[in-house]
């Protein structure tokens, strides 16, 4: 008994050492990120001011403020929105409710995860080979919103594809049952049931699309611009990429201006993935069976 | 009476139509891969047949597209450099990703848990630029002063980098991984007196290889494509680089770097498409395998 | 066309399979016009699979195959234009209850909104309301119309199906063991108000209670382990004159 005892004893110390060792590990992931962000966060802030968000910048990007690129990536986000969500919640209804378990089925699965591991820089060639040469869109937004969509589709159709499912099977059950199509369930029942998950992969999406840069590059956003976009047939600056340009191709730039734009950009991915996470909770707490 | 009433009506048509507007819409994925590589294929295929000498291309470390006597386009410098940053960046990057995904799956429970994957949730939201910023300011003073070299972009800051980005991924697909493995495994090694750590090494890790194997795969993966961060970080010479101070140059950031330079249609530009080509082999590889891994153990 | 007004569904020779594994086999059958019809039988002797294969659900399921024919007023099931018009005639009750993540209103006026038969908010308000009260569900449910559906008790998500089962005006009533997850008064309301339904339509009571088929049916099938051992008067057969004795085991209580 006493014996017992003791080895029980001695093995809680093991444990307890080997969660310090694990905890320890996820600790060193983290602190260079505190690090990082707690730099970002104190050297940008010298640069935020109403006037950094709202107004056009001066002295060849070297003073005043970024509201162009912000205006930019408002518009490519957009745009891109408008294609992939449509498009990629079309394609998880049809692998969720309808795809039977076939080689077609699976090869979609396939080209799904490797579209999502395509590297964006060669999503930027297939933008230019495909947009901007060959259907003639010019470097605009609309070919860099189109390239930007597609490379968000996979995020879409994962993960609403994972709402979808999450819907139990006895609702579609049910449906089918008193007469109703599988559209009708799919409009009815599915869709309204699975909307907030969806939702909540949309806006992790923007996210996402506001940060990107590579892809957008050679396809529809401009250094700089003197004036903002007025159609989508027009190029624009963005964000992401004129924190590239302040950072590496401006001469005699302030530190705090590009601290400010990636203080920005991060706080816009930060601010969608809280919302993201918010309304996933909320969604828990009403869960409706 | 009951005759007539199995006409189709509305309803009828409309779910046939949808039913086929979604099929249009499922398989757009197979059509925008096989899209990404007829057109990246298409603009590339001049260089291939016209001026592309194979060995050249892949075994010569000499990138000069833009000489005018005699242009050269070998890859093997930079193959050479996101080679060796992908896999320091592995090195550094699975351990610490494994310990934390171990930590999250197996230690820690309730609030804890919770928080922490929220945490990697942002990390892996970071954009690319910004860690590309965060080289380039951050980490590059830093490793000047600590290594007392000249300079800090190179092939550390961008293994350093290139782990932080891949970190979130792989610990999330590693805790995945773990979870995978059945609470039944864990009870019966528990049952027979083995501690936790005990069933974590002999049960729980055997179980999760495959799935740990796939998420080392995804994060090379993520490090041959990896552009704007790797385009910041890299330094951009050409070497083959000889120490982990050294400046290098990844493929990805060459296209990135020259494709607004070139003319459309010049050997240049079509060469910067045949790395396109090449990348994107390299990476539709590295997912498949990864991807057959997972689906082997799932099968098994 | 063979039938009659008096045959309201011919089952001949219908054998289903999931995959390689058979559920029901040969089963030849015939349910009358407005008569209560009876399936009694151990779990997996291929009740549910035989109520899927009538109302087509076998569309819907990859793996499960059907052969043999179902004829409804004459009609062979599988010529139907329109599944979905056909299954609209057919109301089906589950043995556990499925309320939709909806209001109870809109549970119950789903149907036919769906058909585009709801007509004007009155004519739809009195047919949930009627639906509701043959459910025996209207009393508790008449002042939280919206609320969800999905949220009621499992007795009232049950009537709660019933009455959205008879909010289709179906010509045929399926129910599945649909006591299981009903206290024995519902149960008995819900008994009470078959006897009544019995009167305008048709229907097919598939349980596990042999003594609830010994109340209700006016005739009753034996199925056991995917065969249809005997189809009866429920009178012959609960009175011990049933021709196999594997039925009067059955009924008799001394398996499954």
């Amino acid at each position: 008994m006493f014996e017992a005892t003791s080895i029980n004893h001695r093995n809680d110390q093991v444990q307890l050492r080997y969660k310090i060792v694990f905890g320890t590990m996820l600790v060193i992931l983290i602190i260079p990120v505190v690090i990082i962000m707690f730099t970002l966060i104190s050297k940008g802030s010298h640069a935020m001011s109403w006037s950094f968000l709202f107004e056009d910048p001066k002295n060849g990007m070297t003073a005043g403020g970024i509201f162009p690129a912000i205006f930019g990536t408002i518009w490519l986000v957009v745009v891109s929105l408008l294609a992939s969500v449509p498009l990629g919640v079309a394609a998880a209804i049809y692998l969720s409710e309808y795809a039977p378990d076939n080689l077609l089925t699976r090869l979609i699965n396939l080209a799904t995860i490797n579209l999502a591991g395509v590297p964006s820089i060669v999503h930027a060639l297939f933008g230019v080979g495909a947009f901007v040469v060959f259907f003639k869109f010019g470097t605009s937004i609309l070919a860099a919103s189109l390239t930007l969509a597609i490379m968000t589709l996979p995020v879409v159709i994962v993960s609403s594809w994972e709402s979808l499912q999450s819907v139990p099977r006895a609702f579609r059950e049910a449906c089918w049952n008193m007469g109703a199509t599988r559209w009708q369930t799919i409009w009815h029942v599915v869709l309204p049931n699975a909307f907030t998950g969806i939702l909540t992969g949309v806006i992790l999406q923007v996210s996402r699309a506001a940060g990107e840069t590579a892809p957008i590059m050679f396809t529809g956003a401009a250094m700089f611009l003197p004036f903002l976009p007025n159609s989508v047939f027009d190029q624009t600056m963005a964000l992401a990429l004129h924190l590239f340009v302040v950072a590496t191709q401006v001469p005699d730039v302030p530190e705090s201006l590009p601290f400010g734009v990636a203080l920005v950009l991060v706080g816009i991915v930060l601010i969608m993935n809280t919302v993201a996470i918010w309304i996933r909770m909320h969604l828990r707490g009403k869960k409706k069976w | 009476m009951a005759t007539a009433s199995d006409a189709r009506d509305k309803n009828w048509f409309i779910d046939k139509f949808f039913q086929s507007l979604m099929f249009v819409c499922g398989i757009s994925a197979i059509v925008f891969v096989v899209g990404i590589f007829l057109f990246v294929f298409k603009e590339g295929l001049g260089f291939i047949v016209n001026d592309m000498n194979v060995a050249e291309f892949f075994f010569s470390p000499k990138w000069r597209p833009t000489s005018l006597h005699h242009p050269t386009y070998g890859i093997l410098a930079m193959v050479a450099g996101t080679a060796a940053v992908t896999i320091l960046a592995m090195a550094i990057c699975l351990p610490f990703s494994i310990g934390a995904a171990i930590f999250i799956a197996e230690f820690a429970t309730g609030k804890t848990r919770e928080i922490l994957k929220i945490l990697i949730e942002f990390l892996a939201a970071i954009p690319s630029v910004v860690w590309g910023f965060i080289a380039l300011s951050i980490m590059n003073p830093f490793i000047i002063t600590a290594f007392d070299v000249p300079m800090g972009l190179g092939v550390l800051n961008s293994a350093l980098i290139l782990a932080l980005m891949a970190a979130p991924i792989v610990t999330s697909i590693a805790e995945d991984a773990f979870k995978a493995v059945p609470d039944t495994y864990r009870e019966a090694a528990e049952a027979l007196g083995a501690t936790r750590w005990q069933t974590i090494r002999k049960v729980v890790l055997p179980a999760a290889k495959n799935g740990l194997l796939s998420a080392g795969l995804l994060g090379v993966g993520r490090g041959f494509g990896e552009t704007m961060a790797i385009l910041m970080a890299s330094g951009h010479s050409i070497n083959i680089p000889t120490s982990v101070f050294d400046s290098f140059r990844a493929l990805t950031a060459t296209i990135a770097a020259e494709l607004g330079e070139t003319a459309v249609g010049s050997p240049h530009y079509q060469s910067l498409f045949a790395i396109g080509i090449f990348l994107f082999f390299i990476t539709f590889l590295i997912n498949m395998t990864a991807d057959f891994i997972v689906r082997g153990v799932k099968k098994g | 066309m063979v039938s009659t007004a008096q045959n309201k569904i011919e089952v001949q020779d219908l054998s289903i399979h999931y995959g390689a594994h058979k559920a029901l086999g040969n089963v030849s059958l015939t349910v009358r016009t407005n008569e209560i019809f009876g399936i009694i039988g151990p779990a997996n002797s291929g009740k549910t699979s035989f109520l899927n294969a009538v109302n087509r659900m076998d569309m819907m399921r990859p793996n499960m195959n059907v052969s043999g024919t179902v004829r409804i007023d004459g009609i062979e099931t599988r010529s139907w234009r329109n599944v979905y018009a056909l299954r609209r005639k057919i109301g089906v009750v589950f043995p556990l209850p499925v309320g939709l993540p909806l209001t109870v209103y809109d549970n119950v006026a789903l149907a036919p909104r769906l058909a585009g038969t709801a007509g004007s908010k009155a004519d739809l308000d009195e047919l949930v309301e009627r639906c509701l009260r043959r459910a025996a569900l209207w009393d508790e449910v008449k002042d939280r119309l919206n609320h969800l559906g999905s949220l009621l008790s499992g007795g009232q998500q049950q009537r709660l199906t019933i009455a959205r089962a008879l909010s289709q005006s179906p010509e045929i009533l399926m129910l599945d063991e649909f006591s299981i997850a009903v206290d024995p008064v519902t149960t008995m309301r819900i008994e009470d108000v078959l006897k009544e339904l019995k009167e305008e339509i048709t229907i097919i009571l598939v349980t596990n209670l042999v003594q609830q088929a010994n109340r209700l049916a006016d005739r009753t099938a034996f199925f056991l382990n995917g065969e249809c051992v005997e189809i009866g008067d429920t009178e012959t057969l609960f009175s011990g004159s049933a021709k196999d004795p594997r039925t009067n085991d059955y009924i008799g209580g001394k398996f499954g």
